[in-house]
């Protein structure tokens, strides 16, 4: 299988919080259609990396682009300059740090790790929600309807999407009424919604038993098809990454400590020791 | 069980007919008193600011409780530009008013208007710096900044504009009951409209989860500023009506004992539910005065029951206030509106409950 250019690359990213450094040196990066597997020891900095990416955390130094245009930027400065200590000091002088709400309107999508749903609202009004950042009609025209063809057009794309993902006969059903295997399912929904280019999905497996998390794995390789998306995943199941990756990344306290294919990554003496400690 | 839409169509006609039939007759003094007149007023102003409220602490889920001085932004504004000119120099008896604003006489509903936008524009502004803080912290600043705009309200040095501590008075009062009512009603209708809408939407979002909202390409900042402007907005109108409801205005009217009531009526009515709210701040109000009559002293025969004098109103409502809390802990309503099949869910409920106190033991659990 060839890839098209990456359609996300992050280069150099250190998120160091006061003397902590969370995420060191990453450099990552994301074909079109691939599926990529983050992945290491509780702690590592999975999640960190993740949030630098989605821009709930601006990176410490580093920059990270989105089919080849920057999308964020920073450098220590001041305080963090004296205390950082991460690599790459100097290389990186352009600031910019965009909100989650940016981030996603450009095309990356995220799941979380503990399910994050609308809690009291049904199952389409979470899609529903997800749709709000295509209106285009302002508050005024929107309170007295002015815009029901955007409204009716939202309705049926959410509703159309529900059917593709087999929620749509528990559509009223108030979102954390579902069963756990679900409401994964509806976070990954609502992520599609906003029709990203790349999905971020945060241990989509967790709580899972081996055949819903089989499930899981066809369910994530059907959408990256027909939603023709890049996806990049934590996850803990072994079974799970060592399926659907085409590419793992290994994360140690922060650093990277192993890259490659499913196959280099299980023969790693380094990975190795990083999940079952050293031989005495 | 489901009712017909064509039921649930006739039903609301019903009800709405009756309704202005009954507020016609109030009207033209064919049923109760002037006072009954003042308390429906007074219900529906209630309402509107009850809903303005909701939409910010209920719907955004944003615990805010300046509503007192934006309603004293709406109800000076009011106050200031609809005092017919020629009654000004007693009003202003110890300073002069601003020669500026002295033959400054607009419509009232030009006054309202300005007043509820005065008040969002405001709201707006402080918005900026305190919408960035959470729960409490921002609870906290928005009550500074409401009793900012009593003292700011109530300075001497302001007192061309506002009369300072005097408050102002002679403010036309409404000719009809229907002023009032139809800016509540309308006022109301545009919240609950933009509750419906995406927007209103991505409020419930907001006040869901606010990480995963923002995750969702919603802008924090920019849907809490308008929640808030538009509660603002609505809560001057609110204070606007109330100023020309009881014709006159002072800064004590708008203390924190306000927001206090008015959170008493949506946190009753249910946080998040318009309906609820609007039931609420006519049971409040109303409930007020109804109980009134534990504040007489009461007799059986020669016999004073004790107890029975003034304060003991406020101990009956603050109990029913405590037992609606413990056995309603969502409010009268909690998320949900009113509707016909609700209200036919609970009679079938009540049917039902009363049928098993009827048999003997239930059935037996296996």
């Amino acid at each position: 299988m060839t890839y098209k250019p990456n359609v996300l690359k992050v280069c150099d990213v250190t998120v160091q919080f006061g003397g902590v450094v969370a995420v060191n040196n990453l450099n990552l990066e994301i074909n079109k259609n691939e599926i990529i597997g983050l992945i290491g020891p509780n702690g590592a900095g999975k999640t960190t990396a993740f949030n630098a990416i989605t821009g709930v955390y601006a990176p410490t130094n580093g920059a990270i682009y989105l089919n080849g245009e920057l999308m964020s930027s920073n450098f220590p400065d001041k305080k963090m300059q004296a205390i950082y200590a991460g690599e790459n000091l100097g290389k990186y002088d352009v600031r910019l740090a965009p909100t989650p709400d940016i981030i996603t309107r450009k095309g990356i999508a995220r799941t979380f790790q503990n399910i994050r749903l609308f809690k009291n609202l049904t199952v389409f009004e979470n899609v529903l929600i997800a749709k709000h950042m295509t209106v285009k009609a302002n508050p005024f025209s929107a309170t007295f309807m002015m815009n029901r063809e955007e409204e009716k057009r939202i309705r049926q794309e959410s509703m159309d999407l529900l059917e593709m993902l087999g929620l749509a006969d528990v559509k009223n059903d108030i979102s954390t009424s579902l069963p756990y295997g679900k409401q994964r399912h509806l976070e990954i929904a609502r992520a599609l919604a906003t029709k990203p280019q790349l999905l971020l999905l945060d241990e989509p497996a967790a709580g899972m038993n081996p055949q819903e998390s089989d499930e899981l794995m066809h369910f994530v390789a059907r959408i990256r098809d027909d939603f023709d998306l890049s996806i990049l995943m934590i996850e803990h199941h072994m079974q799970v990454v060592m399926g659907i990756c085409s590419r793992i990344y290994v994360l140690d306290y922060g650093i990277t400590i192993a890259s490659g294919s499913p196959k280099e990554i299980q023969n790693n003496p380094k990975v190795i020791e990083a999940y079952l400690g050293v031989d005495e | 069980m489901v009712l017909k839409k064509s039921t649930k169509y006739i039903l609301t006609s019903v009800l709405v007919v009756a309704a202005l039939v009954l507020l016609f007759m109030l009207d033209n003094g064919m049923i109760g008193t002037s006072y009954t007149v003042r308390i429906v007023r007074l219900s529906f102003i209630y309402a509107l600011i009850g809903v303005s409220m909701n939409l910010v602490n209920g719907f955004t889920g944003l615990f805010s409780l300046g509503q007192a001085g934006f309603m004293a932004i709406g109800a000076y504004t009011v106050g200031v530009l609809t005092i017919p000119v020629d009654l000004r120099p007693n009003v202003y008896y110890l300073k002069p008013m601003a020669e500026g604003l002295a033959n400054v006489e607009v419509p009232f509903g030009v006054a309202l208007l300005l007043g509820g936008i005065f008040a969002a524009v405001f709201a707006a502004l402080i918005g900026a710096p305190v919408l960035r803080l959470k729960s409490d912290y921002l609870a906290i600043a928005t009550l500074g900044f409401s009793e900012i705009i009593r003292a700011v309200i109530a300075n001497d040095q302001l007192a061309p504009l506002t009369n300072g501590s005097l408050g102002l008075k002679s403010i036309p009062g409404f000719d009809s009951i229907f002023i009032p009512v139809i800016i509540s009603v309308a006022g109301i209708a545009i919240m609950a409209l933009l509750i419906k809408s995406s927007y209103g939407r991505a409020f419930k979002a907001i006040r869901e989860d606010e990480i995963a909202a923002e995750a969702m390409g919603i802008n924090l900042f920019k849907h809490k500023e308008m929640s808030f402007a538009v509660s603002a907005f609505f809560a001057g109108i609110g204070g606007g009506l109330l100023a020309a409801h009881l014709t006159a205005v002072d800064s004590n009217q708008f203390k924190i004992m306000v927001t206090y009531e008015i959170l008493l009526i949506i946190v009753l009515g249910g946080m998040g539910s318009i309906t609820g709210t609007c039931i609420a701040a006519f049971a409040i109000t109303a409930g007020k005065e109804w109980l009134r009559f534990f504040d007489e002293a009461f007799f059986i025969g020669t016999w004073q029951v004790p107890l029975f004098r003034p304060g003991l109103r406020m101990v009956i409502f603050s109990l029913l206030l405590m037992a609606i809390v413990l056995f309603y802990r969502r409010g009268l309503m909690g998320t949900k509106e009113f509707s016909w099949d609700g209200i036919l869910h609970f009679f079938l409920r009540l049917k039902r409950g009363i049928m098993r106190l009827g048999k003997k033991p239930a059935r037996e659990v296996q």
